[in-house]
């Protein structure tokens, strides 16, 4: 498969010219957000695609990733650390964070921890929504702004074209990671225990501890993405990371092919792109999303490009593993 | 600071809108616990069928008023508007369950499939409800039915008679539920299949008709807790069956997933202490304690409290 990888770089770099070919900022803007949305749903990934674990409730590590940035490079607490910096604080913060939820929720499976995932979710809106009393942290429903955006050697970022490259930079590193870990020792461990938990635990893999570094992983590309939405958008708030935030990501993961990395790229694009296109339907974009989720499910239930793994994806066998009843 | 006088004061207050509250949480509940005790599967639609069935009610009510055809006598109005709420809720889970879900089960599909398919189901019936009636909330016109004048006060606490007859249905209902599921043949192929499918359908239970059955019976008891929901709120938007879905689920999940019994018992004590978070906490937090109540629970006793200890394969 070695001419996949030369597809990627020839990728990357046809895509470094894009500045240079993109007639305005506008799409300028949406392929911005096209490479934002890839390295959060790259981090989705991670968890959902290689470990198969449930996580809805995503979208909290993107708000704590951005407001860890907004919090340490804005007037709010008066720190302007440099971007480098910032950025990792959110990084560490987040996977720290995803350590903490992962830890008392992991035991639970499937559906439960997709709910617990939910819950976690919820409470980090409610908090930031609300903690701008007594003391003033997130700034409450308002937000945090005039956030100061990426700058190296006094130079800042203006242009979405400058944004891109920053952008694409750290999405190109997410690609690069996830490849890795997918190829690596924890990465086939996820597998094992997307698989099958109860024979990865038999093997002597040590589910809880993949597990979580799955969550920690995953939560530290949202942190990166949090940062750079701030850093971007140069204002973050709580509206920004509502619950429908988590399913759009889920749903590029899943659209394109849960644990394919060009197809998680492909969904996201689909899905930042796609109401771009169709500015003027705006009002049945979700309805028709929804529909088509569920046609999919049923037509292509494992995304448009699935996860071709050394193992080929093959149709899963008729076992009692199967979480229906057989009727007659 | 509140002095305990006035703790005590409020408490028997907070204790009946919480009972009320928790009693429509736990009719809820049940669509999701009945769901979840057959097929393991968290029937993410289900809050926004509570929400359809709330939309239905509004618009008989509607007819109701404008028509003048019957008199705005809450006996005569309620059953009305809950057995148009309660049909065209079950039908539309017979047909996700027939369209969305049966054909995934067919092809073997692992959790995660139905689940996302659920969610789908969920953002299509929410914009469907918007695009039809707009994303502009309605309003139940409740004291048309129950005039604000009908209030009890029994030692100290006042209780409106809206708040009785919400308690009263979602109460008749919890029963026939419990006899259907306890005396009749039907109830006893429900329970068969929920112990043991397999086992089930050799003794020869036509599964996939209880499962639709559920399914039905689930959807239609979302549909009457959502006209009572639009009576206590007085007002109904396309959203609202998303955070009502998550409590009724968490209420699910504390009385032990699974468990008709423990449903109730959940949304009972649910709604108690999401108003009693409300009076002493902080209004702003109340479903954050909600949600911080259910993940205590999943993770100390994620059987929940009359969930039995399942075995291994059916856990979650």
């Amino acid at each position: 498969m070695r001419w996949k990888r030369y597809a990627g770089w020839a990728a990357f770099a046809s895509a470094l010219a894009l500045p240079a070919v993109v007639p305005n900022a506008y799409v300028m803007g949406v392929i911005t957000r096209i490479c934002l949305y890839s390295l959060l749903a790259l981090g989705l990934n991670v968890v959902v695609g290689f470990a198969g674990l449930l996580d809805l409730g995503y979208v909290a590590f993107f708000g704590i990733g951005s407001y860890v940035y907004a919090a340490l490079a804005s007037p709010q607490f008066g720190l302007h650390l440099p971007f480098p910096l910032a950025l990792l604080a959110a990084v560490l913060a987040t996977a720290v964070s995803g350590l903490l939820i992962g830890a008392p929720t992991l035991r639970l499976r499937g559906d439960y921890l997709a709910i617990v995932t939910l819950g976690f979710g919820e409470i980090t809106y409610i908090l930031l929504i609300n903690l701008d009393r007594p003391i003033n942290i997130t700034g409450g429903p308002s937000g945090i702004v005039s956030i100061d955006p990426p700058s190296l050697l006094g130079y800042a970022l203006r242009t979405n074209g400058q944004y891109f490259y920053l952008f694409l930079l750290l999405m190109g590193t997410a690609v690069l990671l996830s490849r890795r870990l997918r190829d690596s020792r924890v990465g086939w461990a996820w597998q094992a225990i997307r698989e099958d938990e109860l024979a990865a635990q038999t093997m002597g893999i040590n589910t809880t501890a993949a597990k979580l570094q799955a969550f920690a992983i995953g939560a530290s590309f949202a942190g990166a993405g949090g940062c750079l939405l701030a850093s971007w958008q140069r204002s973050v708030f709580p509206d920004n990371f509502l619950f429908t935030e988590s399913v759009n990501i889920l749903a590029m993961v899943i659209l394109g092919g849960v644990g394919s990395l060009p197809g998680v790229i492909l969904g996201a694009t689909i899905i930042v792109a796609l109401p771009e296109v169709f500015r003027d339907f705006a009002l049945y974009r979700l309805f028709a999303f929804g529909l088509l989720l569920m046609v999919l499910m049923i037509f292509r239930p494992n995304g448009l490009l699935a996860f071709q793994g050394r193992r080929e994806a093959e149709e899963e066998p008729p076992g009692e593993e199967r979480a229906a009843p057989s009727g007659p | 600071m509140l002095t305990w006088s006035q703790i005590l004061g409020i408490l028997p207050q907070q204790l009946v809108f919480g009972i009320t509250l928790g009693t429509v949480y736990g009719l809820i509940a049940i669509g999701y616990t009945m769901v979840y005790g057959i097929l393991f599967m968290i029937n993410f639609a289900h809050g926004d069928i509570f929400m359809v069935g709330a939309y239905v009610g509004w618009a008989v009510l509607g007819a109701l008023l404008a028509s003048h055809a019957v008199p705005l006598n809450p006996v005569i109005v309620l059953p009305l508007m809950l057995v148009p709420a309660m049909a065209f809720t079950g039908a539309i889970g017979l047909a996700l369950e027939r369209l969305a879900y049966r054909p995934l089960y067919r092809r073997g599909a692992t959790r995660l499939g139905p689940l996302i398919s659920a969610i789908g189901a969920s953002i299509f019936l929410q914009n469907g409800v918007m695009l039809v009636e707009g994303a502009r909330e309605r309003v139940y016109m409740t004291y048309a039915v129950f005039p604000r004048a009908w209030r009890f006060s029994v030692g100290g606490v006042s209780v409106s008679a809206l708040v009785i007859v919400i308690a009263c249905v979602a109460g008749l209902l919890m029963w026939g539920l419990h006899v259907i599921v306890q005396r009749t043949t039907l109830g006893r192929a429900i329970r068969a299949v929920a112990e043991d499918r397999e086992m089930a359908a050799v003794m020869g239970v036509n599964v996939w008709r209880v499962v639709a059955t559920t399914f039905f019976v689930g959807s239609a008891l979302g549909g009457a807790a959502g006209v009572l929901v639009g009576f206590y709120y007085t007002q109904i938007d396309f959203f609202m069956g998303y955070s009502a879905g998550l409590k009724a689920f968490t209420a699910a999940v504390l009385g032990g997933i699974g468990n008709i019994r423990g449903a109730m018992l959940g949304g009972i004590l649910l709604g108690v202490i999401e108003s009693l978070a409300t009076t002493f906490i902080n209004p702003a937090f109340k479903d954050a304690v909600a949600f911080g109540v259910l993940i205590l629970v999943l993770v100390f006793r994620p059987g929940g409290i009359l969930g039995e200890a399942l075995p291994d394969w059916k856990r979650i």
